[in-house]
């Protein structure tokens, strides 16, 4: 039996090896060489694309190659009997497949090209669609409309969370209450949320304009959505309106994880409110304060349908932000390839950001 | 003397802290009762009457919405989507869920990287793949269709044939792929919430269903699904509030306007009715009470659910 066992170095045990060796090199690589690895991938592959889209085969090999991997790991669940186990995997698994290789290929290919969405070739255009969006002042006027609404909302939208989180954090009736009431923002939908400020904001009917003039503000009296020096800032707030309930609710939760004991040593200390907040409350505040601003980063640069429902970009292109630019290059110009090479640039830019988080919240964790 | 200084600047404090917190709850309610109460109104007094309450309760605008309006329909097919899609990612998401957390097999850490790391990827940089391959899908379907209908059509009456083809073409394709697309985006979260959960779950109970002889399919029905109760209503609650609010996937799939859902129906009819300030109303009301409602009822789970969501998306 013994050495049945030792000739049992078959072809499939020695690849089955290799692979756990390379899975464990993988798995223990520190972050810096994965994201190497991975940069390196993406380079190969490019170049390979580069050299190579012309040809048909080219994507039948890659077609093949991604389907060939999935087909072993199946078969290899069969031979080890544990299909039952993958078995409960597979329709997730299927979605994936479907939801994410194609499109990823997809990307590759769509962004180096020019396509029209109906015609059935498309013409290659290198890195012509990138070089484009270098020079789209319009694109890159939106990516600053997304920047300065992040910019209104880690600060006055923050503030505003971080207030109203001490505030119920102190011992107050009704805290559940407000919590409740803050948190229904952020359930309704973004469609809904701008149509109503929509009108509120409206130039010629809206309650804005109105309770102004019963204010005895004439002055300030304008067509906020459709003025170029409000608009962005009118729909900024609207987001922070949004938003805020959720930077309300996780900084509430962090306060409420800091134990009372060491405010009552502060006391005793002599130290005072303001005190016993910048020495205690806002040290052991800092890992969430970090979660907080990358979320809202991230949830902001991707904000949109307010806009679309709110302004739909306009005045002019004055809050225009990516994403409404990927939908205008695509739905708008049919211009299929380039709003493709947009999508690809946000989303590595947003990709970019979201790797800063892990390392951020990594060290603060060590630390 | 202290004392009462000491009570006094307390009492000053919280009564500007309670102005505050009031001040800030007002304005998170008041659009919403606004809307509802311009939704009461006539196209004539809405623009006029700028009182909350109107004088005169106008209900047949939400009557108005819903069969003219066309909310009626936008209401059914987003009740329809956020069911199926919900069910569909709580049956998928629990199945590969137990599979990572109790499971063994080749693949099953690179597949649970795999869904990690497509948390990571924004939709905004998918949205034309994913435009394309709907539309790609669909004109194979066509083809195939179209190629197979000969052949149907020496069994088949022609009448059927003909409308089958119609009815894949116009209903099923289109609903078929917004629900796939839908339960893909929400998939990643609920594994990993879900597989957290299974985690952390005592195994004597699965072992001791095995003994008595339960498959695995028995085991992930009577005993697993049983115990995760907590977790999969958190993410019942956070996918279904996100399907109900969903409007971009829909704007790029469905184009028809029996196939929409509330969300891109609102969009719709403003652009088409854009002074009909009280049927939108009525019509927002119509897609917000529901939330509303089931906010009000549920409201630990979905604060849980979506601080959660968040915090890991």
């Amino acid at each position: 039996m013994r050495r049945v066992a030792c000739n049992d170095k078959t072809m499939s045990n020695i690849i089955g090896e290799n692979i756990k060796r390379l899975y464990n090199f993988l798995h223990n690589a520190s972050s810096k060489t994965k994201i190497l690895m991975g940069v390196g991938l993406a380079v190969v592959l490019e170049t390979a694309f580069l050299q190579f889209h012309a040809f048909t085969i080219f994507w039948v090999i890659i077609y093949t190659f991604v389907t060939l991997s999935l087909l072993f790991i199946v078969l290899a669940n069969i031979a080890k009997k544990t299909f039952s186990s993958f078995a409960f995997v597979l329709p997730a698994l299927i979605i994936f497949s479907i939801f994410y290789i194609y499109p990823f290929f997809k990307v590759l290919q769509l962004s180096h090209n020019s396509w029209d969405g109906i015609s059935p070739t498309m013409s290659f255009v290198g890195f012509a669609n990138f070089k484009e969006i270098l020079q789209d002042k319009i694109w890159w006027g939106a990516m600053g409309n997304a920047g300065y609404i992040t910019l209104i909302a880690l600060t006055f939208q923050n503030i505003l969370a971080l207030a109203l989180a001490l505030a119920c954090d102190r011992q107050i009736k009704g805290r559940n209450f407000f919590r409740v009431i803050f948190f229904i923002p952020p359930v309704l939908s973004e469609v809904v949320v701008g149509l109503i400020w929509r009108w509120i904001y409206d130039g010629d009917y809206g309650l804005l304009n109105h309770a102004l003039v019963a204010m005895g503000l004439k002055d300030l009296i304008r067509n906020w959505l459709s003025d170029p020096q409000t608009a962005l800032t009118c729909v900024a707030v609207i987001h922070c309106w949004k938003g805020f309930g959720w930077g309300f609710m996780i900084l509430l939760a962090g306060l409420q994880t800091i134990p009372r004991e060491l405010y009552e040593a502060a006391r005793v200390d002599g130290a005072n409110g303001w005190q016993s907040f910048r020495n205690v409350t806002i040290p052991l505040m800092i890992p969430v304060f970090v979660l907080v601003a990358i979320l809202t980063i991230l949830g902001t640069m991707q904000v949109f349908v307010l806009i679309l429902s709110m302004t739909g970009g306009g005045p002019g292109y004055h809050t225009e932000v990516p994403v409404t630019r990927i939908l205008a290059s695509m739905q708008g110009s049919s211009m299929f390839g380039y709003a493709c090479a947009q999508g690809l640039t946000f989303g590595v830019i947003l990709m970019m950001v979201s790797f800063a988080q892990i390392g951020i919240s990594r060290k603060l964790k060590q630390a | 003397m202290n004392i009462n200084k000491y009570t006094f600047t307390n009492s000053v404090v919280s009564f500007f802290v309670y102005l505050f917190l009031g001040a800030v709850a007002i304005t998170c309610v008041f659009p919403l009762l606004w809307m509802l109460g311009s939704s009461l109104k006539t196209q004539s007094t809405v623009f006029s009457d700028m009182s909350l309450i109107p004088r005169a309760m106008h209900w047949e605008n939400f009557y108005l919405a819903w069969t003219k309006g066309g909310f009626g329909v936008y209401f059914l097919n987003s009740l329809f989507y956020t069911t199926i899609v919900v069910f569909g990612i709580v049956i998928v998401s629990s199945w590969a869920a137990y599979a990572f957390s109790r499971m063994n097999f080749p693949g099953k850490n690179l597949f649970f990287f795999m869904f990690l790391g497509a948390m990571m990827i924004p939709l905004p940089g998918s949205f034309v793949p994913l435009y394309v391959l709907v539309n790609t899908v669909r004109e194979a379907l066509l083809t195939f269709l179209n190629a197979a209908s000969p052949f149907l059509l020496k069994f088949l009456p022609e009448q059927f044939v003909v409308g089958s083809i119609d009815f894949i073409e116009n209903q099923f394709y289109p609903r078929t792929a917004y629900v796939l697309c839908m339960i893909n985006v929400g998939l990643s979260l609920s594994i990993y919430m879900l597989k957290t959960f299974f985690d952390k779950m005592p195994k004597e109970l699965e072992d001791a269903a095995r003994i008595d002889g339960c498959t695995r399919m028995g085991i992930w029905r009577h005993v697993a699904i049983p115990l995760a109760k907590p977790a999969i209503a958190v993410i019942v609650i956070y996918n279904a509030l996100s399907v109900w609010n969903e409007y971009i996937l829909a704007n790029l799939i469905l184009s028809s306007k029996d196939l929409m859902p509330l969300q891109r129906g609102l969009m719709v009819f403003q652009g088409e009715h854009i002074t009909q300030y009280p049927l939108l109303m009525a019509g927002m009301t119509i897609t917000v009470l529901p939330i509303v409602v089931i906010y009000l009822a549920m409201q630990k789970f979905i604060i849980k659910g979506i601080t959660a969501g968040a915090v890991v998306g």
